[in-house]
């Protein structure tokens, strides 16, 4: 089973995020990375495939430099090889045209299944997986926690809101985009992390893929949100705020 | 081109709040840019449905019928609103941010050459829509720059669903052509994921647990908290993700949707996901170590610090109040 997991590099959780002087993007100078979370557990879910079914696990990234890390760490944890899309400015790329990239990339390979994750943590569009199965001309499910899969057919467990959940039955080849929590993700061992080091990282630029891309969605602007709610914060020590919130449960909220 | 037309959604003959929240933001729209709204529901027998819909101040409300869209397929539903949007060219088609939204309509965006813009804040001068970016840390403003329909979803409780007004909209057919080989996926109906034994949604009090309590071995000073205030005890997402709390105790879009007295969020980022579960909360109080964490911007109570010492320390005070 040949399977393709498109991931992302995004800001760090724990990152301090500012607005760049151009008011349109966040300074990236100063920023950690990391695999978005969700991408992380669709390449476990690739690697469990792999380990059940045999086969290959081929990760994609587009993005600038700083991508080869997240790659790095893929292979790390087992992936096979690697194509890395080149980009340097892809924050001014919308869905589609990200899309377009990543399908440019991946048809060729001719997959048996395409992973990613639900959604980025940096952007949460939620929607590349999915547009990116209908430019393949692709089956897909969303929302994805478990997937079984037997010859030309799959099995995956789906999501649904509020506790709710349903099983779907998809010919491959297929896109699926995976949901956090499926799986324990694994960490990557030392040896795993030696034999990245040898692994295929097949380098291309998203000029060569999509010559010309031009946005049909725009992100003007960027900005700090509004507060819903006039938040009173309470200062001191530990145990003076602490004081201080019991003494407010007590007197104003009336739940103490 | 023909106004804005808002894709209500069903479930088990139900129409969501959801649904009639996206009703308010279409109308909303509509009055801005002076254009008509109407509504849509997709199924094989929405006769009712429709006639439910129509009780609002809409110009139309059509039913795309057609015994393959009994229960919701991605091929299904996006072959079927492409054909409606092919006959009515919309301007604007606004839909709830469901996660049947999220799986089709960023392919029915692709097939007509568009891009969904998705769970939408908020609608400004433009128009321009409002999201959220890194986790709620940031708001975003998307334009549309391209031509052709601007397709929309809006995000639960961004907008008032009683703020859609009454009216009575004349309802049509629309028979969409659909053929059974076109549908590649065979959902099955759906379940519920284990006996649900908690009920977080009438506690009256709930003490929640996120991300910054690091490892499962720190849980219980967070359980000793609850128990010192009588409370639920809840999770974000990723602490339920690891195991660490059974998926019956998380609150958020994927989880309980809670509305308690007293919200208390220990280590907890306030993603969306998690907010639209609990930010109908009367009292909503946050202790997290960085000050620009989201869940500020929902609480009435912040305490900024480290919560391994913050919540021992608040254990012990109401502790002591309560002797």
């Amino acid at each position: 089973m040949k399977i393709i997991v498109a991931i992302k590099q995004v800001p760090d959780r724990d990152a301090q995020v500012r607005i760049d002087a151009g008011g349109k993007w966040i300074e990236e100078s100063d920023l950690q990375f990391a695999l978005n979370e969700s991408d992380a557990y669709a390449l476990e879910e690739a690697l469990q495939l792999k380990e059940k079914h045999g086969g290959e696990v081929v990760v994609v990234s587009a993005g600038p430099e700083r991508v080869g890390q997240t790659i790095r760490e893929a292979l790390a944890k087992g992936a096979d090889r690697a194509i890395h899309i080149e980009s340097a400015d892809l924050s001014t790329w919308d869905a589609l045209g990200v899309a377009r990239l990543l399908a440019a990339a991946i048809k060729p390979e001719n997959a048996d299944l395409i992973l990613t994750g639900l959604q980025s943590d940096d952007l949460g569009l939620g929607q590349t997986g999915v547009i990116l199965a209908e430019l393949l001309g692709l089956p897909h499910a969303s929302l994805i926690l478990h997937v079984d899969a037997s010859e030309g057919r799959l099995e995956v467990k789906r999501e649904l809101e509020e506790g709710w959940f349903q099983s779907v039955e998809l010919p491959t080849p297929a896109v699926l985009t995976i949901q956090s929590g499926g799986n324990k993700l694994r960490y990557a061992t030392l040896m795993g992390i030696k034999r990245a080091k040898t692994k295929e990282v097949r380098r291309t630029t998203a000029a060569e893929l999509v010559p010309e891309a031009t946005p049909v969605v725009v992100l003007e602007g960027i900005s700090l949100p509004a507060k819903q709610r006039s938040t009173q914060i309470l200062p001191g020590s530990p145990k003076e705020a602490a004081a201080a919130l019991v003494e407010r449960l007590k007197f104003e909220v009336r739940v103490l | 081109m023909s106004g804005v037309w808002v894709v209500v959604e069903q479930r088990e003959a139900r129409i969501g709040r959801i649904s009639w929240e996206a009703v308010a933001a279409g109308g909303w729209l509509g009055a801005k840019l002076g254009l008509q709204v109407s509504g849509v529901v997709i199924g094989a027998e929405t006769e009712s449905l429709a006639a439910e819909i129509a009780g609002k101040a809409l110009a139309r409300v059509v039913r795309v019928e057609h015994p393959l869209l009994a229960q919701y397929t991605a091929d299904g539903f996006s072959l079927a609103l492409e054909q409606l949007i092919a006959a009515e060219k919309p301007d604007y088609v606004l839909f709830p941010h469901t996660y049947q939204v999220r799986d089709y309509a960023p392919a029915l965006a692709a097939r007509l050459g568009q891009v969904l813009i998705s769970d939408v804040i908020g609608i400004g001068d433009g128009p321009v829509f409002t999201r959220q970016l890194m986790q709620g840390r940031l708001n975003g403003s998307y334009r549309q720059s391209g031509d052709g329909p601007c397709l929309i979803s809006v995000q639960a409780g961004a907008f008032r669903a009683d703020a859609a007004e009454a009216g009575a909209a004349e309802v049509s057919v629309f028979a969409p052509t659909l053929g059974a080989e076109q549908i590649r996926t065979r959902p099955s109906e759906p379940f519920r994921g284990s006996e649900q034994t908690v009920d977080l949604s009438s506690a009256p009090m709930i003490v929640s647990v996120g991300r910054g309590i690091k490892e499962a071995e720190n849980l219980p000073i967070v359980r000793e908290l609850a128990t010192a205030l009588g409370a639920e005890l809840a999770a974000s997402r990723p602490i339920c993700d690891n195991g660490w709390l059974p998926m019956e105790r998380q609150v958020g879009s994927s989880g309980q949707t809670v509305s308690p007295k007293l919200y208390l969020a220990v280590g907890i980022s306030g993603a969306i996901q998690h907010l639209v579960g609990m930010k109908g909360s009367q009292c909503v109080v946050a202790i997290n170590k960085d000050p620009d964490a989201p869940i500020f911007e929902v609480a009435d109570y912040g305490i900024v610090g480290d919560l391994f010492e913050v919540v021992p320390a608040l254990t012990e005070a109401i502790k002591a109040s309560r002797q």
